[in-house]
């Protein structure tokens, strides 16, 4: 292992990330934060929406941001180094196997992940108002799951970005993202599901369930969540997946 | 020191289009529905390269010529550790390129085809983070990069960003970015091809001058006059096989005759296949279709009233003559049946 070239990719996508900081964090920040403000406090405020709602929002618009800006960080860049241009290719001629330079791209797209999720909690904060009720008597555990959310965003960014085309990203973002943010319980607890059985038990296989319900269970342990250890294993059991599948895609994008 | 390469019959079949052309770079994962059940799924199969070996000596350039397809890029994939082989080693100096690559790599500095620039940095940013991933300090880099700058005459615009730039300019980053970590051996795939005549000279003068410092360069082309003049010695590709090899004034010599004569009449009689192949200093009459003859012969213009004595005694018109001279275009034309730009 090379931490010098290690060093230096990631070096790289920091300098690209830090150019591009405002519109990044635009492209992250401006949709949620819209939609935190709408739901939590114009309807809140006319009273179509109970208080409480805040709540239940602001965990669900972090976990979306986070992954969003997974897709954002990871996806985006990686469809287009390796499209026919090959930006990439400098890269995998660098002195380091190529598998690293796939875990050089987890290891920056965690740290955006981190940072969008990290931003949005001041940001919606403020955007609801008052009345919302965050705890932060659970540290450890909050900074676990956000290390796993971080990772399933960083690691779904790879996997997504080594399978989908330059042609298909508007179809990833219908097929793929949306469904996934509107079944991913990021706007309601996944207990109000109850009333559609059926679906209650589908949408376990959308990851961004337990990231909405891992962040809701520790920042807001009022609300009803699933259990944290359920939320821990199943996030961890999907990074793991999420990793092979991401760097088993990326080496055959690699390498012709 | 200087660094060899050898190739021991080296295959290459390519089972999945290449991934930057895969069904326009679709959802990989759905991409693979075939027309219709029934229909069988048509299977993807291209033999690009079929078992070559060959040496390329330290210090040397070399060439590999051929034409579009023949396999020159598919070899400099393969030694550049971005093409997995199907079979068979190839190893630059003592690392196996597949096994070692890491090694290789460190030996290595590659110009593309198609300028392959980041296209999110400056020029200048190219160069340092490039010094960066093999380890440069930062002042031994930031001088590097200066100096590249400056010798490839490309400060004014050192600190914008490369996208904006001209096919020309973005060549001259890429070859910049080749040499930033001094490798042993540069590959150089079609260097010159889209660039202007003066462009071109200024690069053969710039792969000269590396060359001088003792290391080793390959390059492919498929400009005759540009494997004439740069190269030491040469391996002409066809089909994924080498089907010769050796300096040009050698693979010249080995032309039988040297020059060639390509004659059209209106049409080719036996007896005017023979008295032709009976001039003096013709090695070789070959007829190549109901009205062509080519001509392999020691000489050129001073067979022509030979010919034409031989046309009108058979009772033929002759159409037309074109004499090459001694070249490796004549060589590639004996050895393929095609010409280059076939």
């Amino acid at each position: 292992m090379n931490w010098k070239t290690f060093y230096a990719l990631l070096s790289r996508d920091g300098h690209v990330a830090r150019r591009n900081l405002f519109p990044t964090l635009l492209q992250n920040l401006l949709q949620p934060l819209l939609l935190t403000f709408v739901f939590g406090r114009v309807l809140t405020a006319g009273g179509m929406m109970k208080l409480g709602f805040k709540d239940v929002l602001l965990p669900g618009v972090m976990a979306i941001s986070m992954v969003l800006s997974g897709v954002q960080g990871v996806a985006m860049p990686l469809i287009t180094e390796f499209q026919f241009t090959r930006e990439i290719e400098d890269r995998l001629l660098a002195p380091i196997a190529n598998g690293w330079l796939a875990v050089e791209k987890i290891v920056a797209g965690m740290v955006q992940a981190l940072v969008a999720g990290l931003v949005v909690i001041p940001a919606a904060w403020l955007t609801l108002g008052s009345g919302v009720h965050l705890s932060f008597r659970q540290p450890l555990e909050f900074a676990l799951v956000c290390l796993l959310v971080a990772l399933f965003a960083s690691a779904g960014g790879l996997a997504l970005g080594c399978s989908v085309g330059q042609t298909q990203i508007g179809l990833m973002f219908s097929l793929v993202l949306a469904p996934m943010m509107m079944f991913g319980c990021a706007y309601y607890p996944w207990s109000f599901l109850a009333a559609f059985p059926v679906l209650q038990w589908a949408v376990l296989v959308n990851p961004l369930v337990y990231a909405s319900e891992g962040l809701r269970g520790t920042l807001v342990p009022q609300v009803p969540h699933i259990a944290l250890w359920i939320v821990i294993a199943a996030l961890a059991g999907i990074d793991g997946a999420l990793l092979v599948i991401g760097l088993k895609k990326f080496h055959q994008k690699a390498v012709s | 020191m200087g660094i060899s390469i050898r190739i021991e019959n080296l295959r290459k079949v390519y089972v999945s289009p290449p991934p930057s052309a895969a069904r326009g770079a679709g959802f990989s994962f759905v991409a693979q529905r075939s027309a219709g059940s029934k229909e069988k799924k048509k299977k993807y199969e291209v033999v690009a390269l079929d078992g070559i070996s060959m040496e390329i000596h330290a210090g040397e350039i070399f060439g590999l010529l051929g034409p579009n397809g023949a396999g020159k890029s598919t070899t400099i994939g393969i030694l550049t550790t971005r093409t997995e082989p199907t079979s068979g080693r190839a190893f630059v100096g003592e690392y196996d390129v597949w096994r070692e690559q890491v090694k290789a790599k460190r030996l290595i500095g590659v110009v593309p085809q198609r300028p392959n620039l980041d296209f999110a940095l400056t020029a200048r940013e190219i160069l340092l983070f490039h010094g960066a991933y093999f380890g440069q300090s930062r002042k031994d880099r930031e001088e590097r990069a200066q100096r590249l700058l400056e010798h490839f005459k490309l400060t004014d615009r050192a600190d914008h960003m490369v996208r904006g730039f001209s096919g020309g300019m973005m060549q001259r980053v890429s070859i910049a970015r080749a040499m930033m970590h001094d490798p042993e051996v540069l590959f150089l795939d079609e260097p010159s091809a889209g660039l202007d005549p003066q462009t071109r000279l200024l690069l053969w003068e710039i792969i000269r001058d590396y060359n001088a410092l003792g290391k080793t360069i390959v390059l492919t082309t498929h400009y005759m006059d540009e494997a004439d003049t740069l190269c030491r010695r040469l391996a002409i590709i066809d089909h994924g096989r080498i089907i010769a090899q050796g300096t040009p004034p050698e693979l010249k010599s080995s032309i039988p005759g040297g020059y060639l004569l390509r004659l059209r009449f209106d049409r080719v009689p036996e007896e005017l296949a023979a008295s032709l192949q009976a001039l003096p200093g013709v090695s070789e009459a070959r007829v190549k279709d109901a009205a062509g003859v080519d001509l392999y012969a020691d000489r050129g213009g001073p067979l022509i009233s030979g010919i034409v004595t031989a046309a009108q005694a058979a009772g033929v018109e002759l159409h037309d003559v074109h004499i090459a001279e001694p070249s490796l275009e004549n060589l590639f034309l004996h050895h393929t049946g095609r010409s280059l730009r076939d």
